[in-house]
């Protein structure tokens, strides 16, 4: 489901199956993007951001045209406890396999991995960026 | 032939690109098809252009015909120019029939009364554009074939399109003479300008396709289908947001293509109005502020921001009635009264 933003609009809520996922897109290029993402982030319920949420950083092949600070970025990380993936949707392959990374995500948030949960994934993701 | 005739023709047979060299020579029509077959207009273009040079100085050309051709390439090429509109204003008599013959009788007579050294041609074109050139020289000097302004204007209406040289002082005296030839009060310069001659037309001329309130758009649903192949597995939550945003947009801007302009300023004269918190308020002098907003095409790329996500629909006004006020140029004041906010100058 494509959202440009949140809350969803609620006349489609009975038409809307169970959220495993939740991929805020912020582009690198665009202060807007990232004022929308920190807008919406407010109406996601807590229990989402244990693990069920990551940050998708989309344009950084573009190094010129950066609008957005990491720093902006990595205090959304630190606060919200969630994950931070980079990519370049221009790029065929990197967009494949962000998409492939995305799936193998909501998978596990799903519940359709055995033995591994959201929330043990997103401390392992988080552990591994720290080091 | 003069030298300086030989060297201007080349110059300028140099600025055509190759493939439109030998075209344009047969529009211009002073030298022969028989001629023109003895040039090889494959070879590099400086050899081509001392091999036209040399038949033009068989045919005895004079500046008359190399104001012509260059005239013919800037018609061919005009957006490599900057160009300005102004607009006649007659005093509300009846309409007089426009005598082309008279026109540039009087044109020539008052340029030429007031500075004796200048070059002007003529030529007409079909869709009753009259093309005029002119070259500048001083009480004291020939004129220079190089400093040059070129006027479109089209007999029918009260407009006139100037591109002017970059010797600042004639063009009061330009516009004196145009209004005086073609039986006009006075002529204004409007706050247009853009380097694409034809956009320029299309919105005084209103050309382009405006929009209307009471017309009813097709239902959305039809296009969005047809257009894109959709994956019916993606879900887009907020399509209704999103068919109002291409709905207000559709409104805002029709259909067809937009006049292709390359700017819009804003030169604000307002007071700064921050937050309470902040101590400048004791201001009160106007804050001076130019915004720009450039582009290789203002308008398609206004049109393109609110479905891109970039803009909330619909835009600002300000932003929207530039081809409905056919204007670039804005300066935006104060409004004074109970009601503080801000008003766009005429």
């Amino acid at each position: 489901h494509l959202a440009t933003s949140l809350p969803l609009p609620s006349e489609r809520d009975h038409l809307r199956p169970r959220i495993d996922l939740i991929a805020f897109m912020i582009d690198i290029k665009s202060k807007y993007s990232l004022k929308n993402v920190e807008a919406s982030l407010a109406h996601v319920d807590a229990s989402f951001f244990l693990g069920k949420v990551c940050f998708l950083v989309t344009g950084v092949g573009r190094v010129n045209y950066c609008s957005v600070e990491t720093n902006a970025v990595w205090k959304l990380r630190d606060v919200y406890c969630s994950p931070v993936l980079y990519c370049e949707l221009e790029l065929e392959g990197i967009r494949v396999a962000t998409a492939q990374r995305l799936l193998r995500m909501l998978q596990i948030c799903a519940g359709h991995i055995p033995g591994v949960s959201a929330l043990s994934f997103g401390s392992l993701m988080r552990n591994s960026e720290d080091e | 032939m003069d030298e300086i005739v030989a060297e201007y023709i080349r110059r300028t047979v140099l600025k055509i690109p190759r493939h439109e060299i030998k075209t344009m020579l047969q529009t211009w029509g002073f030298l022969s098809e028989a001629q023109l077959q003895t040039v090889n207009f494959h070879q590099t273009k400086d050899s081509v252009s001392r091999e036209v040079v040399q038949l033009c100085k068989d045919n005895s050309a004079d500046i008359k015909q190399a104001a012509l051709l260059d005239i013919i390439y800037n018609h061919v090429y005009p957006n490599k120019r900057i160009w300005s509109v102004y607009q006649m204003n007659k005093s509300g008599e009846e309409t007089d029939f426009f005598d082309l013959r008279d026109f540039k009788k009087k044109f020539k007579r008052r340029l030429q009364t007031a500075l004796k050294n200048v070059t002007i041609n003529f030529k007409e074109y079909e869709d009753n554009a009259i093309w005029i050139r002119i070259a500048w020289g001083t009480p004291y000097k020939k004129p220079n074939q190089y400093k040059t302004s070129y006027v479109v204007y089209h007999s029918q209406t009260p407009y006139v399109f100037i591109s002017a040289s970059v010797i600042r002082s004639t063009l009061p005296l330009l516009c004196q003479a145009l209004a005086v030839a073609s039986n006009y009060h006075d002529i204004r310069e409007m706050e247009l300008r853009s380097h694409c001659l034809n956009s320029l037309k299309d919105i005084v001329f209103k050309r382009y396709s405006q929009t209307f309130q009471t017309y009813y758009p097709r239902p959305l649903q039809e296009r969005n289908v047809t257009s894109e192949n959709v994956d019916l597995r993606i879900i887009q939550e907020n399509k209704n947001e999103k068919e109002r945003i291409l709905r207000v947009n559709r409104e805002v801007f029709g259909d067809g293509p937009q006049p292709k302009l390359e700017f819009a300023q804003y030169k604000l004269e307002t007071t700064f109005k921050s937050n309470p918190s902040l101590d400048v308020s004791d201001i009160k002098e106007p804050f001076r502020c130019l915004v720009k907003f450039s582009s290789p095409h203002l308008l398609e790329s206004l049109k393109s921001l609110a479905p891109a996500g970039l803009a909330d629909a619909p835009l600002s006004p300000l932003l929207t009635c530039i081809p409905q006020k056919a204007r670039n140029y804005f300066k935006i004041r104060e409004r004074k009264g109970i009601f503080p906010g801000s008003f766009v100058s005429p």
